[in-house]
């Protein structure tokens, strides 16, 4: 091995020593360079969303060098020809340029937008992972605020974004967003005109969504991610349960060199994936779309896909308008943009942001988590986040309930009807379906942990009998099931003389208490029938002797099934 | 997976090690199967890479980066060579700087992911966690610090200090907020931003005091009523004289049609319409989009944002949709020479619902109207 490094290379131990000396670097790598980090593909997610803001810092960098954040109107004179000679806002004209006339323009114009729909989509699958996982409770519930307010940033950055271009397309949404802005109570006129410097459309929201696209949002989000970053660093990553791990260590990989290089890897697969599709799958030709004029729409107009659960609530919600005051001219509540602007968005957000501590209210558990749940294991909080996925799809898919229509050959008014009763019916059989599934994925881990695997050999004993030899799990696989430890539930058992402990005995505390006794608790134990209901925790050689019997043919143990009663 | 046979004839106390249907060894989830040999292991948790697999993956890895570094030069040449300034060509352009991109990019990350998997060891180190609260004794003497220095500060004993303190941060807080007023450039009182939407410019007259004429939007051609005379046409419709003023059209877009007189329905108001043609407020009373398509036959405006579906025969009341309220109806005649003009302004305001909005329809009927 004579190619092994002795000494630190002299280029890299010279700026080092400086940088130390300056700054005492050392102790913080000599602690941190060899940070374990834990290995699932699904907290990779997260970073999918990083990678794709940085390549959105970028992209949004070049483009900003030709963008003209202008409303002024100018007679286009670019290479593109259907719309030479037509008056429209410097804005366009310039995204016109930086398509059309700017080399690698269209590709970073067209970058940007597919990392933004990455950016977006990477967090909520990230989040949906960490709510699923159970991975939000204390010591990370500080980083999970942090994250839903990263999400609400996000939708507000592709927003501000969106407009910017100003073709007919992103006109229509800046029309609905001063639509909704109008209609909130008491101060909606004036944020409109404030925002629009004065009756829409003016002749300014573009420069200031612009100076809120590129400075103080992306400022914004750029704090909070490292913030995120921090936290997760400092409070370590979850692990799944498995082999060797409990909430008292973290086995994985080190940063340096493995995690580094696969981190590393993992960026540029990113960026190769946002810059295929920005080569091969055309985004927003604001080109054929027009300058913007508050006459003009095109039918079929879709926001991205972030935006389509807002615009199916818009579209589902009934006419519902009340005049307070009847004629006199203040006290106009148009509850059918009111309430699908705020409702759906209010309800996710906060749900999200509430989400532990309402858990802990209703659980009591205070202990610190490291330990992922899975899914299965905490069967309410996923049929929870499972209705919550279904309410959002139903108004995802109404957002688009014209090309619906359209494509399906459904009557128009119908897919309406169906989504006012589909948004109330669908979580709830969301729910009970997601609750059943749960108990019946606990289930088959208790028959493979009490009985064993399948083994597919069938055996035919003295008399005749023919079973199915089980064999014991793999030693991976029954401690990544062992792992499972019961929802905590609170002390809700009444003493002798059927008197509710204190602080139960209120309306919430009945109430906290029946919703901690449905919420908390074991539903199917592991080792259900076999006298060990604590069947987790460190070590389970107890467990050994049990799993010997299995092939002896002691039927008793009911570990081989008879396949012939 | 087809070696279940001589599995089946094990004897009964050996559990089989692999049969079909099961999951291969590694993944299975039989206990029998065995992991992959560690080549050698140094430390524990980290298990070194067969030396023969490594160099293998080592060619590949270089093969990789060989594929990164052409394509990065593929990209330059078609910077140089592709230019821009039609269409075609830049989608030529596009393509030709996309998928160099893409390659080299790509190259680079397979090129690491094998070199993490197949050259790196496999790691499975363990590292300790600490509870996140600090110890007891840390936490005391942060409170007592923080308890001397507040005595010490003098905040707690003098009142007068406090409370001075707090009243002068109460207004100049206001101060970043009271500098956004501002932001609506007409600087004229919040109260007026209610009459500024109730109004129009149809309500206006032209330099030579006449009232305006409904031009196309568009083309800016003034129509003629006795032009317009196929019933079921439509035309969407700007005022004179503001075909550009984005402002204007936002508020005073029409959707122009022409009725046999009997389709006509009561909720038309009909000295309002010149000959069966009825002028509509375009923009939807939902959230402003411009309702803009039309079904002859049904007679149905259609707001494709939202699907907001109108009765034009009718008044343009609400027959479908998340819009509360019809679309206003334009009171129109002609002038001396035949032409389409406004009678006047809306009657009530058009465009999505406000808060200082009122019921303004009933404060027409109130007057005496037909709203």
């Amino acid at each position: 091995m004579s190619d092994e490094l002795k000494a630190t290379p002299k280029a890299i131990a010279g700026p080092s020593n400086f940088l130390d000396e300056r700054l005492g670097g050392a102790s913080f790598l000599k602690r941190n360079m060899r940070k374990i980090f834990p290995d699932h593909w699904s907290f990779l997610l997260g970073e999918i969303a990083l990678y794709s803001f940085i390549i959105l810092l970028l992209t949004g960098t070049f483009l900003t060098l030709w963008f003209k954040p202008s409303m002024g109107e100018v007679p286009y004179d670019g290479s593109y020809a259907p719309l030479r000679g037509v008056m429209m806002s410097e804005a366009y004209a310039s995204s016109l340029e930086i398509s059309f006339d700017v080399r690698g323009g269209l590709l970073m114009r067209q970058m940007h937008h597919w990392a933004a729909l990455l950016f977006v989509a990477g967090m909520m699958v990230h989040a949906l992972r960490v709510f699923f996982t159970g991975a939000y409770r204390k010591p990370r519930e500080i980083n999970w605020i942090i994250g839903v307010l990263l999400l609400t940033l996000a939708l507000a950055e592709g927003l501000t974004g969106y407009s910017l271009p100003d073709d007919l397309l992103s006109g229509a949404g800046l029309r609905i967003t001063e639509g909704v802005a109008i209609s909130l109570p008491l101060v909606g006129t004036y944020i409109t005109f404030f925002l629009f410097g004065g009756e829409y459309p003016g002749e300014d929201v573009v420069s200031r969504f612009y100076s809120l696209h590129i400075l103080l949002i992306p400022g914004i989000i750029l704090a909070l991610v490292t913030a995120h970053m921090v936290l997760m660093w400092v409070q370590k990553h979850t692990q799944m349960p498995g082999k060797g791990r409990d909430n008292a260590n973290v086995v994985g990989a080190p940063f340096y060199p493995a995690f580094m290089a696969k981190a590393g890897a993992y960026f540029l697969f990113t960026l190769a994936v946002v810059a295929g599709l920005a080569t091969f799958t055309q985004i927003n030709p604001i080109w054929l779309f027009g300058p913007y004029t508050p006459a003009d729409v095109s039918a079929g107009s879709q926001p991205d896909f972030y935006m389509g659960f807002l615009e199916g609530a818009l579209r589902i919600m009934p006419p519902w308008e009340i005049n307070l005051f009847g004629t006199s001219h203040a006290g106009t509540l148009p509850l059918s943009v009111i309430i699908p602007a705020l409702v759906p968005m209010g309800i996710i957000m906060t749900g999200l942001a509430l989400y532990p501590f309402l858990e802990r209210w209703v659980t009591g558990d205070h202990r610190e988590h490291h330990v992922a749940d899975r899914p299965r294991n905490n069967p309410h909080r996923t049929s929870i986040g499972m209705s919550a996925i279904t309410f959002y799809g139903v108004l995802w898919l109404l957002g688009a309930n014209d090309e619906i229509a359209a494509n399906f050959h459904i009557s128009l008014n119908w897919t309406t009807y169906a989504g006012r009763v589909l948004i109330f019916v669908a979580p709830a059989l969301a729910y009970v379906i997601t609750y059943r599934m749960c108990l019946g994925l606990q289930r088959s881990d208790q028959a493979i942990i009490s009985h064993g695997v399948e083994s597919g050999v069938i055996k035919r004993l003295p008399h005749g009998e023919f079973i199915e030899v089980h064999t014991p799990p793999a030693e991976d696989i029954e401690a990544h099931m062992r792992g499972k430890t019961p929802v905590l539930m609170l002390p809700v058992a009444e003493d002798p003389a059927g008197i509710p402990p204190k602080g139960m005995r209120g309306p919430l505390g009945k109430l906290r208490a029946l919703m901690s006794k449905a919420y908390g608790g074991e539903k199917i134990p592991l080792d259900d029938g076999h006298g060990h209901g604590d069947g987790h925790g460190d070590g389970h050689g107890h467990d050994e002797d049990e799993h010997a019997a299995i092939g002896s043919g002691n039927g008793s143990a009911g570990d081989d099934r008879s396949i012939t009663h | 997976m087809t070696d279940n046979e001589h599995e089946i004839e094990q004897a009964d106390e050996r559990v089989p090690k692999r049969v079909i249907g099961t999951p291969a060894p590694g993944t299975s989830m039989l206990g029998a199967a065995e992991a992959p040999e560690a080549a050698e292991e140094d430390v524990p948790g980290v298990t070194l890479q067969d030396e023969a697999k490594a160099r293998k993956a080592e060619r590949i890895v270089a093969l990789c980066f060989t594929i990164t570094f052409l394509a990065s030069i593929a990209f330059i040449v078609s910077y140089v060579y592709f230019q821009v300034g039609s269409p075609e060509a830049t989608g030529t352009s596009n393509l030709a700087l996309g998928s160099s991109l893409t390659i080299a990019i790509l190259g680079l990350a397979v090129g690491i992911v094998i070199w993490v998997r197949q050259i790196m060891p496999k790691y499975s180190l363990v590292q300790e966690r600490h509870p996140m609260a600090s110890a007891e004794e840390d936490r005391e003497v942060v409170g007592e610090t923080f308890l001397r220095g507040a005595n010490e500060s003098g905040f707690v004993k003098r009142k007068l200090l406090r409370r001075t303190l707090l009243l002068a941060a109460a207004p100049l807080g206001l101060v970043p907020l009271v500098l956004l007023r501002d932001l609506d450039n007409s600087k004229m009182p919040g109260a007026k931003f209610n009459s500024m939407l109730r109004h129009t410019v149809w309500g206006e007259k032209t330099k030579e005091g006449k009232p305006l004429r409904l031009v196309v939007e568009g083309t800016g051609q003034p129509i003629r009523a006795a032009d317009f005379n196929s019933p079921g046409g439509i035309l969407s419709v700007v005022p004179e004289g503001y075909q550009h003023d984005l402002n204007a059209l936002a508020k005073a877009t029409l959707i122009l049609i022409k009725f046999r007189p009997e389709e006509i329905k009561s909720g038309v108001r009909q000295n309002w319409t010149h000959d069966g043609i009825v002028a509509y407020s375009k923009i939807c009373t939902h959230v402003g989009c411009p309702a803009a398509l039309y079904e002859q036959n049904t007679h149905h405006i259609l707001c494709p944002c939202h699907q907001s579906t109108f009765d034009a025969a009718d008044g343009a009341k609400v027959i479908f949709g998340p819009a509360a309220r019809p679309l206003p109806q334009l009171p129109i005649t002609v002038d001396a020479e035949g032409y389409l003009i406004a009678q006047g302004d809306f009657e009530v305001p058009v465009g999505p619902s406000y808060w200082e909005r009122g019921d303004a329809e009933a404060e027409v009927r109130e007057k005496g109207g037909q709203a």
